[in-house]
């Protein structure tokens, strides 16, 4: 494989198998994918296909039985790798928001500045930029059991973009806010991510949500079952 | 925002909790500083009567109390010839029954000693308190507590003695105790001849180191030292030390549980916060530091509040009426460090396995606890 072609793929996942329970489920089976800088992926299935589990493995949050991961043209081989890359490379959001309830949203936003011990003035200003951005700017101040659903999950994508990630992980985003949220909020993930030229890979069971992406990737039974980028 | 912040609003928001864990910690530090801060003052006193402006006592080798030294009195004599020696005095340690009162402390001395010179005459007159004759001075407390008066008589073990003179005493033992002439005291004890220990004050330019030498060759079976040599390797203050330091470290272990309980549940509690924190960039180390962060803050506070929780007992037991100079509480600042010490070490240890599994956590699992 050439270099640059290397440097262009943001992510590349070869031939990856993963299990639990000590190998009785496997959840991953041969999984490969790529997907280049700036591409917007969505992970199509039903519950249990191992859409989040193939998240988890490309950010490193579940180490894999077998099979090669690289992002952002790092191998995600050991734990050091996996905290450079979940503190400079990676976002991640969940299916539910995961912020603390008794700080603000600010303070939460700025949790990853604390991993990283980055710039405080430089990280203000990017929060202040990204809430603007989600239209949360004038709840900063407030705690999270105050805000709305649908501002707390706009609270916790401003906390997966605070370290500019070059790509963007999520997991069902809109699967907890009722239907008008899930296509603001949906809306802005794609104009934030589009706009800043960042890569997204989506796991939702969505066909709606998942029709909006540049690319669609049907999963089923640990396997991949369609790619339309094929 | 800060580490310092998250560990402060973990702090915050389980006041409950937080005030438990450091309650525990609270009160070991009271206990060990109250405990050690007792017997180091009852020590003092002790050392105090001792030394009564001496700088050695003299008294029996190999003893494990000082009421079964027997010293030559004619040693004090001895001494007093030696050009080394300004001062020596002879004190007979006994414990005398008086009606109701089985246990009153009696100090058999000779009439030129220099500690009754130190107390407050509150009836009576030192002239009174003869070498040859059997009048007794009390202690204010002691006159108080076996109702007498100078004039009247006192029943003390199997004789009876006129009060000669009350006394008040800075130190509780000798507030609340019998002053004796030596010879009724010997006699009274068929200890004749014989005294508990020998006080030396030096001559001015002499050292102690004369003493031990002249000691070491005419009277090898007694041994000399000095105050703070005393102190240290008298068994009776050691284990009185080492008592205080063990009850004290014993709660201190269960402030350590305390700990420990407050940090687990504070780690179990918010699984999924930690495992976000991971997902955030935050490393197993941070992590760590986080709980530790948690249980150092919490014994920090417990032993801010300990430390003013035995202040303010220790202080309000000096005052007591009952306890008036037996309670002369010494809280040094070798007993703070100690207990600051300790409190830091019960953080860690009591940490050290809720920080271990937070920091092993593995954040998708987490993720999808419930």
């Amino acid at each position: 494989m050439k270099q640059e072609e290397s440097m262009d793929r943001q992510v590349l996942v070869e031939d990856v198998w993963k299990s639990f329970d000590r190998g009785r489920i496997e959840v991953l089976k041969g999984v490969s994918l790529k997907v280049p800088k700036g591409g917007i992926v969505a992970l199509c299935g039903t519950s249990g296909c191992g859409k989040s589990t193939l998240l988890n493995v490309i950010s490193g949050l579940e180490e894999v039985d077998r099979g090669k991961v690289r992002v952002s043209g790092h191998d995600v081989v050991n734990e050091s790798t996996r905290i450079d890359l979940l503190r400079h490379h990676i976002g991640y959001v969940f299916q539910f928001h995961h912020l603390m309830p008794d700080l603000t949203l600010q303070e939460n936003c700025l949790v990853p500045l604390v991993a990283t011990g980055g710039d405080r003035n430089a990280g203000m200003a990017r929060l202040r930029e990204l809430a603007e951005a989600t239209g949360v700017a004038h709840r900063l101040g407030q705690r999270v059991r105050e805000l709305s659903g649908g501002e707390r999950q706009r609270g916790a994508l401003v906390r997966s973009l605070m370290n500019d990630p070059e790509l963007l992980l999520c997991d069902e985003p809109t699967g907890a806010l009722d239907e008008s949220n899930r296509e603001k909020v949906f809306d802005l993930l794609l104009d934030l991510v589009r706009a800043r030229g960042r890569t997204l890979v989506l796991a939702t069971h969505d066909p709606d949500l998942a029709r909006r992406c540049d690319r669609t990737v049907k999963m089923r039974d640990g396997r991949i079952e369609d790619d339309n980028a094929s | 925002m800060s580490l310092w912040r998250m560990i402060l609003t973990n702090l915050r928001r389980h006041r409950v909790r937080t005030a438990i864990g450091a309650t525990g910690i609270a009160l070991g530090v009271a206990t060990m500083l109250s405990v050690v801060g007792l017997l180091g003052g009852a020590v003092k006193m002790f050392e105090r009567i001792l030394r009564s402006d001496a700088e050695m006592v003299v008294f029996e080798k190999n003893v494990s109390d000082l009421f079964f030294s027997n010293v030559p009195v004619d040693l004090a004599d001895e001494l007093e010839k030696q050009s080394f020696v300004r001062e020596a005095q002879p004190v007979l340690f006994t414990i005398i029954a008086a009606p109701d009162r089985p246990v009153v402390t009696c100090f058999g001395i000779r009439a030129g000693d220099g500690r009754l010179r130190k107390g407050e005459w509150l009836q009576g007159k030192a002239a009174d308190f003869t070498d040859d004759g059997r009048g007794v001075v009390l202690g204010e407390r002691a006159a108080d507590f076996l109702n007498a008066r100078v004039g009247g008589d006192i029943e003390l073990g199997q004789g009876l003695y006129p009060v000669v003179g009350v006394v008040r005493m800075e130190n509780g033992f000798e507030n609340g105790g019998v002053f004796m002439p030596l010879l009724a005291c010997q006699k009274a004890f068929h200890k004749e001849g014989v005294c508990s220990v020998v006080t030396v004050a030096l001559a001015e330019g002499s050292q102690p180191s004369e003493v031990k030498d002249w000691m070491a060759t005419r009277h090898p079976r007694l041994t000399a030292l000095e105050n703070e040599e005393f102190s240290r390797g008298y068994s009776q203050f050691r284990i009185m030390k080492t008592t205080a330091w063990v009850v004290g470290g014993c709660a201190f272990l269960l402030g350590g549980l305390s700990v420990t309980n407050t940090m687990i549940l504070s780690v179990f509690s918010r699984i999924k916060e930690i495992a976000i924190a991971r997902v955030c960039g935050f490393s197993r180390g941070q992590v760590a530091r986080m709980i530790f962060g948690e249980s150092l803050l919490v014994s920090a506070i417990g032993t801010i509040a300990g430390w003013a929780l035995s202040s303010a007992g220790l202080y309000l037991l000096a005052r007591v009426p009952m306890l008036q100079g037996y309670v002369e509480p010494r809280i040094g600042w070798q007993e703070v460090a100690g207990a600051m010490t300790l409190a830091v070490l019960t953080a860690l240890m009591g940490a050290l396995y809720p920080a271990w599994y937070a920091a092993r956590l593995k954040p998708a699992e987490a993720l999808r606890f419930e």
